[in-house]
Order: C-alpha cells, then sequence, then structure tokens
C-alpha cells in the first residue's frame, strides 16, 4: 500500500486552482490524480496534484497558459 | 394558489434543480476536504458552477467567483471588505437595506456615503454620480434594478463613469441576474453581487460574488478552509479566500443545474415572456380608476414588477384580499427600500407588489387584474 515511486507533486494556493488543474490535465490527456498533499510539502491539509516526472516541463506549462496559480512544485517519492 | 411574488424568491423551480440538490443530498462530501470521490467530486460541482456563473457574467473566470449565501451577505463581504473610514460612498435611493444598512454601520465607523435621490417615479439623475464625486470617493455601489418599481440602472453608463474616475464599480444584481445580461467586461464592473434563489432559480441560501482580478476583499469571515491549516491568516487566494467553512454544497449543486437550465432556455427568452406577461398585466390594471401604479413604464424593458395601491387601502389590506379571496400571492408592505418608498411617497401606505416569472400564465395575470379591477370597485 506505501510502495514509493518518485512523482511530479503540485501543490496549490487554493483548492479550486487543485481543480482547475485536475482539469486541465485530463481534457490534456496527462496522467495523474489528486492526493493529499504531503506533508514534506505543508504541515496542512489541502489537495496536491500526482504525475508522472516525465511530464513536468508539458504540465507545467499547461498550467501556466490555463492561469493555475501553482504554490509548490517537487520530485519526490511518494 | 397563483404566485406573484418571484422578487422575493422564484417559487417554481425547474425540475432539474430539484434533482440536483436531491441527487447531492444522497451522495456530497465536503469540498477541499479530502481526496476521496466524494469530496473531490464536491469541489468538482463548485468549480463547474463557479464556470458558469463566470461565463453568464463574463466575469474574469472561475476563480474570481465566491459563493456566500445570498446577495446580502456578498454585498456585506464587498462593502466592509473594500471601504475604509475615511473613504467616501456613492449609491442611490433605489437601494434595498441589503445595500443601505451596511452603509449605515459603515458610516458610523467613519465612511462618509451620498444617496443619490430619486424622483416619484423612481427615477434618478445620472449626472448626480459625477456631480457627487469627491477626491475621497473609493466607490459606486447601486442595483442593476429596483425591487420595489422594476426601473432598472443603465449600470454600463454608471460603471462607464467609475472608470473614468478611477472608482470601484459594485453592483446588486438581485433582481436581474439570470434575466438581463451582464457583462463585467463592459459595464466596467469591479463586484458583482447576486443571489442564487430569485431570477437565477436556484436553491435559497445560495450565491456569490464575482470580482474583477486585482480587486482585493478582506474576507468577511475567516476560519476553516481546507487548507493551510496551521496558518494563523485565512488563506489569501481566492476563491476561497471569500469563504470561510463548509459552503452550501447541496445549494450550489442545485445552482449548478439551474444555470444550465437558463442556458438552454435562454435568458432573452425568460425576460421576453416575464416582460410580456408584466406589461398584459399593467394593461389590464393602469387605467382602472382607483388603482395608482408607482414606476416608470415609459419602455416595457423593465424588471418585471408592478407595483400598486389600490384607492385608499393600505397595502397589506389589499394583499390579504388577493390571497384570501382570490388565491393570488403578492408582496406588501415596504419590501427592504426604505428610501424607494420614501421617494414615491408610500412610507406610510407601502405598497402592493406584484412580480412576475416565465412559468406564470396569461390565464393567471388575467386572473390577478379581475382582481385588482374587483377590489378597486368595492
Amino acid at each position: 500500500m506505501l510502495r514509493k515511486e518518485l512523482k511530479l507533486i503540485i501543490a496549490f494556493p487554493s483548492t479550486s486552482d487543485a481543480i482547475a488543474a485536475e482539469k486541465a490535465c485530463k481534457e490534456n490527456g496527462h496522467a495523474g490524480r489528486l492526493i493529499p498533499i504531503p506533508g514534506e510539502i505543508s504541515a496542512g491539509c489541502g489537495l496536491a496534484w500526482a504525475a508522472p516526472v516525465e511530464e513536468k516541463n508539458e504540465i507545467l506549462t499547461l498550467l501556466e497558459n490555463n492561469r493555475i496559480a501553482v504554490e509548490v512544485t517537487r520530485e519526490m517519492m511518494i | 394558489m397563483i404566485y406573484l411574488d418571484n422578487a422575493a424568491t422564484s417559487y417554481y423551480k425547474p425540475p432539474e434543480v430539484i434533482d440536483a440538490v436531491c441527487r447531492a443530498l444522497k451522495g456530497m462530501g465536503n469540498a477541499g476536504r479530502g481526496t476521496g470521490d466524494a469530496s473531490v467530486g464536491a469541489a468538482r460541482i463548485l468549480f463547474e458552477t463557479r464556470q458558469k456563473l463566470s461565463d453568464l457574467f463574463h466575469a474574469d473566470g472561475p476563480k474570481q467567483v465566491s459563493f456566500t449565501s445570498n446577495s446580502t451577505e456578498a454585498l456585506n463581504t464587498a462593502l466592509n471588505g473594500l471601504l475604509n473610514p475615511g473613504d467616501h460612498v456613492i449609491t442611490t435611493m433605489m437601494e434595498h437595506n441589503s445595500v443601505l444598512r451596511p452603509l449605515y454601520r459603515l458610516e458610523a465607523a467613519g465612511v462618509a456615503e451620498t444617496i443619490i435621490k430619486a424622483d416619484r417615479k423612481g427615477l434618478i439623475d445620472y449626472d448626480d454620480f459625477e456631480r457627487s464625486i469627491r477626491p475621497e470617493t473609493k466607490a459606486i455601489v447601486c442595483t442593476h434594478g429596483s425591487n420595489l418599481t422594476g426601473n432598472l440602472v443603465d449600470i454600463a453608463r454608471v460603471g462607464k463613469t467609475a472608470a473614468a474616475h478611477g472608482l470601484l464599480f459594485i453592483v446588486d444584481a438581485s433582481q436581474t441576474a439570470g434575466v438581463f445580461p451582464i457583462d463585467m467586461q463592459t459595464m466596467h464592473i469591479d463586484v458583482l453581487c447576486f443571489t442564487g434563489h430569485k431570477s437565477l432559480l436556484g436553491p435559497q441560501g445560495t450565491g456569490g460574488l464575482a470580482v474583477r482580478t486585482g480587486v482585493e476583499i478582506r474576507p468577511l469571515k475567516v476560519g476553516g478552509s481546507g487548507i493551510h491549516t496551521f496558518d494563523h491568516e485565512h488563506p489569501s487566494a481566492m476563491p476561497e479566500s471569500l469563504e470561510a467553512g463548509t459552503v452550501n454544497g447541496h445549494g450550489i449543486a442545485g445552482l449548478s443545474a439551474s444555470l444550465s437550465y437558463l442556458e438552454k432556455v435562454g435568458i432573452d427568452f425568460i425576460r421576453h415572456k416575464e416582460q410580456t406577461l408584466m406589461t398584459r398585466f399593467y394593461n389590464g390594471i393602469a387605467d382602472v380608476p382607483g388603482v395608482t401604479v408607482y414606476g416608470d413604464f415609459h419602455s416595457m424593458d423593465r424588471v418585471p414588477i408592478v407595483t400598486i395601491n389600490i384607492r385608499d387601502y393600505t397595502s397589506g389590506a389589499v394583499s390579504d384580499a388577493l390571497l384570501a379571496d382570490y388565491k393570488i400571492q403578492t408582496r406588501a408592505g415596504g419590501h427592504c427600500a426604505p428610501l424607494m418608498h420614501e421617494a414615491l411617497g408610500t412610507t406610510e401606505c407601502g405598497a402592493v407588489r406584484f412580480s412576475f416569472s416565465h412559468f406564470n400564465t396569461e390565464a393567471e395575470i388575467d386572473t390577478a387584474i379581475k382582481a385588482v379591477r374587483e377590489i378597486a370597485a368595492e
């Protein structure tokens, strides 16, 4: 259950940004899913987008083009 | 029962709104409070509804639409969150108490206001906005349409004045959202306050404000946000910065369905139908001896409201007779619009308001006309 692999993790300043990111990624065929924000990024609660690291540049460009605010981007074992 | 009090709340809701609320009640989590389907599903519905509202009002996108429980909360949020002691604000006699009372309270805190006068027909002089501007003027706040007379305000014209002088423009669209086209961009609107349960045809307890990007509003409430739990400050990112605590997800699911209904049927069709019914009623009662009609009817492109008094009867007595003898539901009294009544000269007697929905029928209007004629002849 807790097997870890390297993932791209994106945290957002609002829940709306997280949902907007999910929508944009799905509409553009990117794999990934919303997960609870990892404790290493924020000690609070909230949503983060977990995606394959190899899609990092495409995803970040997509989010920028859609004016989706990103708070933290990190590659980490999760 | 013939329901002619749609300016208070729309009584008939599209079936899909009822279905959406029921569906949500059968399975909806708390948006932004987890990653399970229930919670994320709720967040998706909220986001989709923000998008629909942004599209309807030509706002700056879904992230600039915050939910509140109604227009009153939206207006309190905008006014308290933008005005500071020493500021001056311009408003009109056409306003509802949801604008006036927050301003009266702010006045006690050091915010000055100018209230533009309305005449006996409930009309304002647009040049008064320009004339009222001072160096410390921060904003103009006004309704898009009077909830008492149905008179419209040319908000594009007021917005142009506000923009020319660098003032914030806050609009109360309680009576017009969902019936009249509203374009925040071309009308220079900075904050649009709306309620979900009137002409947007959604459930009570829904509403919100659409905010131009860059306009920063201090939140009215702070508290649970679903993110940044250990910060002392409420998160500052829109739209959740103006939402504390669980929003009315079940209601917003219904609002989402009503927005789809409006898109399907078309607000132009709805407005035309409602104005046709209003015109039929007006033509049937305007010339009846003993009937006084309030407001400006030189054009029928107005909010579908006809407000009257009959002879020297009190408005409560007439409204009660309409209900008891004809099963027609209207609204008597002051309609939370004290200054508008002052302008019309109806502070003592109040008035009887008939307000129409596109779900009303011509037969219902004809019954109402007959009722007014009979009461006036008694």
